[in-house]
């Protein structure tokens, strides 16, 4: 019933991995050809690799884990799903109900463990629910505000026969995402955008996940205004546009940050606020007035007052405002920040000779044609990736953002790799996230992914390291890796193609030797071990403080 | 009663709401007001009028941009159905307390005497002490449970509050 329930739902990719209580269920599993199942190492990389595959094909991700660990290790991926809003779709095996809540043998409350982390999460005690239950998912995960959603399913249901009622429509009394938007708040953007004399479109991962990219564009053109996008907002306006004006935040480019102090309005478009953009909020771009545009109505007001909120998906809210504004210019406004992006440049590189990684990130821009899928961990090599590869196409860069979680990169890779077979998807990773879920080599090279990899080794977890060099007196303290493996050989153990870089020299010849390649291929990157990371807004603080590259980094 | 004083300057807010009548509603709410730091002075539920959902009175401690804030959360579960907050409304609300107090032959009568002012009841007398039952909103059970107090209050249970719109809504 579950298997023909996800045939229903037009799932095609699983990812998990079986035990005792999810058994019934991988047993039936060769009797639906349409079901592929890709057998991961561990669960997270279960979570990560559906969450992935969700990003890049924007259809829901489906993960299979077993009762008890099986579903704790599942968790991390939830969590960054849920602050990512991307649609997961859980599937856990549970104990059977005759023993629940006896402690049983791997006995987990999944439900109880995962409440705080899904969009909503179920436990079937029916099998007659199974059908409506796995629709129910389905819809919630992938609408509105999207999200992950578990069911659990104890293994008596699971071995059980029942009723298979799989209705056609839903009812859920209490969840209706918006659908329409409110007029007279239209109404009101268009008199505010017509009043201002420097207005920033500040848009977020909404654009992507409802496609409002065309939307987007128009509105920026219409009325000549300068698009800034959030972290998960890349690659939804393209980088190339004379609009664009790049991303801000704790390590965004400086004149981004300016450009948001300046402006008199920001069009918030499908974005939360995060305090990564606004380090403190109560000093965040305190001369604008702000129209936020967010399907979930508890993200507006939450963290930054809006004069003007929107409850709207960001496709139909624009679609709405380029109907209804009316056309402008904004020449002395594009003067002035053109004048900023010229007196702060933030993505210049100094002029070394040693193995800078932002060199490496702009090699590769330059030798992928800039239109390679990117998948990042967190830390600094994320931060260098979304500074130094610019996206003009759409859908490109795959990141662990609200959540932070190292070894996103991974299995996240593996997934957007099953999701988009035909396109080049380089993992860009750090030496300390690759260690933690390298696991997923194994998969990987077994199902014959072309994933290439680039490792950041710098052999410090860099981004604490620089933490501590800022803001602990070079106390490095468990940042510094002294027994790191040799990724080449543990690349070739996988029979996974490997190379190590150490030189300038050798950047362009490994990264086209990687793309001719036609399976996965890994390169080792030596980095300058103690490269920071600039400009830097310090946690909670304002773009006042902000730091950029300091000269004194050279004469270390 | 400089303590009084500052209690009642703590703003409270009355929300209710329609829920489903499922295991692990009631975790659900709760969890989310603990995780996102709100603080809740009471809590009441029980069934509606509808069959499988319940309805539910929040008293939350915070103006009004903290309740706005609370209402979106609790409106985003998909197990709530419908949430109000009433507080600027017409609305009854009321609570029940049961007091346990120290009472002997002597103070009985007195205690009796109070017990009627407030138009509470008495529902048990033991040799030791009386169980009063007082009906009313947050400052009436207050005020009797103050004048109380002189006798020794031994326990007190509270159901929380319960409100309703007055009109039809």
């Amino acid at each position: 019933m579950v298997c023909e329930s996800l045939v229903r739902e037009g799932v095609e990719h699983i990812f998990g991995i079986p035990g005792g209580a999810i058994l019934p269920l991988y047993q039936v599993l060769p009797e639906y050809e349409k079901l592929k199942h890709i057998l991961v190492r561990h669960e997270q990389g279960a979570a990560h690799a559906a969450d992935g595959y969700a990003r890049a094909t924007g259809k829901a991700g489906v993960a299979f884990a077993t009762s008890g660990p099986g579903t704790t290790n599942l968790v991390t991926g939830i969590a960054t799903a849920q602050m990512d809003s991307v649609p997961v779709v859980a599937i856990t095996g549970q104990v059977g109900r005759p023993v629940l809540g006896t402690d049983a043998f791997q006995e987990t409350d999944i439900t109880g463990i995962t409440l705080p982390i899904t969009k909503h999460n179920y436990l079937v005690m029916d099998i007659n629910d199974i059908g409506e239950t796995i629709k129910e998912a389905f819809h919630i995960a992938t609408s509105g505000r999207p999200g992950p959603v578990l069911v659990d399913i104890p293994k008596d249901i699971l071995q059980g026969t029942g009723v298979f009622n799989y209705p056609e429509t839903l009812n859920i009394p209490g969840y209706k995402p918006n659908t329409s938007v409110n007029q007279k708040q239209i109404k009101r953007a268009c008199e505010l955008i017509k009043k201002a004399k420097r207005p920033v479109l500040l848009a977020g991962h909404g654009i992507k996940i409802s496609k409002a990219y065309d939307e987007l564009l128009q509105l920026a053109e219409k009325c000549q205004i300068p698009v800034i996008n959030t972290l998960l907002g890349l690659s939804s306006f393209p980088a190339n546009h004379f609009l664009y004006y790049g991303w801000p935040g704790m390590h965004g480019m400086a004149y981004s940050n300016l450009i948001l102090d300046q402006s008199d309005l920001i069009i918030a478009v499908g974005m939360r606020f995060d305090d990564r953009i606004t380090g403190n909020p109560d000093k965040f771009a305190t001369n604008a007035k702000k129209i936020h545009i967010d399907i979930d109505a508890s993200e507006v007001g939450k963290i930054i007052h809006a004069e003007v909120p929107i409850v709207s998906d960001a496709k139909t809210a624009l679609s709405n405002l380029v109907q209804s504004v009316e056309e402008k210019t904004h020449v002395e406004w594009i003067k002035q920040i053109d004048r900023l992006k010229n007196n702060h440049p933030s993505l210049a590189l100094r002029d070394t000779e040693k193995l800078l990684p932002q060199f490496i990130m702009k090699e590769l821009h330059e030798l992928t044609n800039g239109d390679s899928i990117i998948v990042t961990g967190v830390g600094q090599h994320q931060m260098w990736a979304a500074q130094h590869y610019p996206f003009n196409d759409k859908n490109k860069i795959i990141t662990s953002g609200g959540a932070g979680a190292m070894g996103y990169e991974v299995p996240a890779a593996l997934g957007a790799q099953v999701g988009r077979p035909n396109e080049m998807v380089w993992s860009i990773a750090g030496d300390g996230g690759f260690q933690m879920t390298m696991s997923e080599l194994a998969t990987i090279s077994e199902n014959k992914l072309p994933v290439k990899f680039a490792i950041m080794n710098n052999g410090f977890l860099g981004m604490v390291r620089q933490w501590q060099e800022l803001f602990y007196e070079k106390s490095y303290v468990s940042t510094s890796y002294k027994g790191i493996p040799d990724f080449v050989k543990l690349a070739e153990a996988f029979d996974i193609y490997a190379l190590k870089v150490t030189d300038k020299t050798q950047v362009k010849p490994a990264i086209l030797d990687a793309i001719k390649h036609e399976g996965p291929v890994l390169i080792d990157f030596i980095v300058e071990s103690e490269e920071n990371v600039y400009p830097m807004i310090p946690s909670g603080a304002t773009v006042q403080d902000m730091m950029e590259e300091p000269s004194s980094q050279e004469v270390k | 009663m400089t303590t009084k004083n500052t209690k009642n300057t703590i703003p409270s807010r009355t929300v209710t709401a329609l829920v489903n009548d499922k295991p692990g509603v009631l975790n659900r709410i709760t969890s989310m007001l603990r995780r996102r730091g709100f603080n809740i002075q009471s809590l009441a539920v029980g069934h509606s009028e509808i069959e499988h959902l319940s309805r539910l009175t929040v008293v939350v401690e915070g103006g009004d941009d903290i309740v706005e804030k609370i209402t979106k959360q609790l409106h985003k579960l998909i197990d709530i159905i419908k949430v109000n907050d009433i507080s600027d409304d017409n609305i009854v609300s009321r609570e029940l307390a049961l007091i346990k107090v120290n009472s002997d032959t002597k103070t009985r009568s007195e205690i009796m005497q109070i017990v009627s002012i407030y138009r509470a009841k008495i529902v048990d007398v033991s040799s030791s002490s009386i169980i009063i039952e007082a009906t009313g909103d947050d400052q009436k059970i207050k005020a009797l449970q103050d004048l109380l107090s002189s006798f020794g209050i031994v326990e007190v249970m509270r159901t929380g509050l319960i409100a309703m719109n007055r009109e039809k809504k």
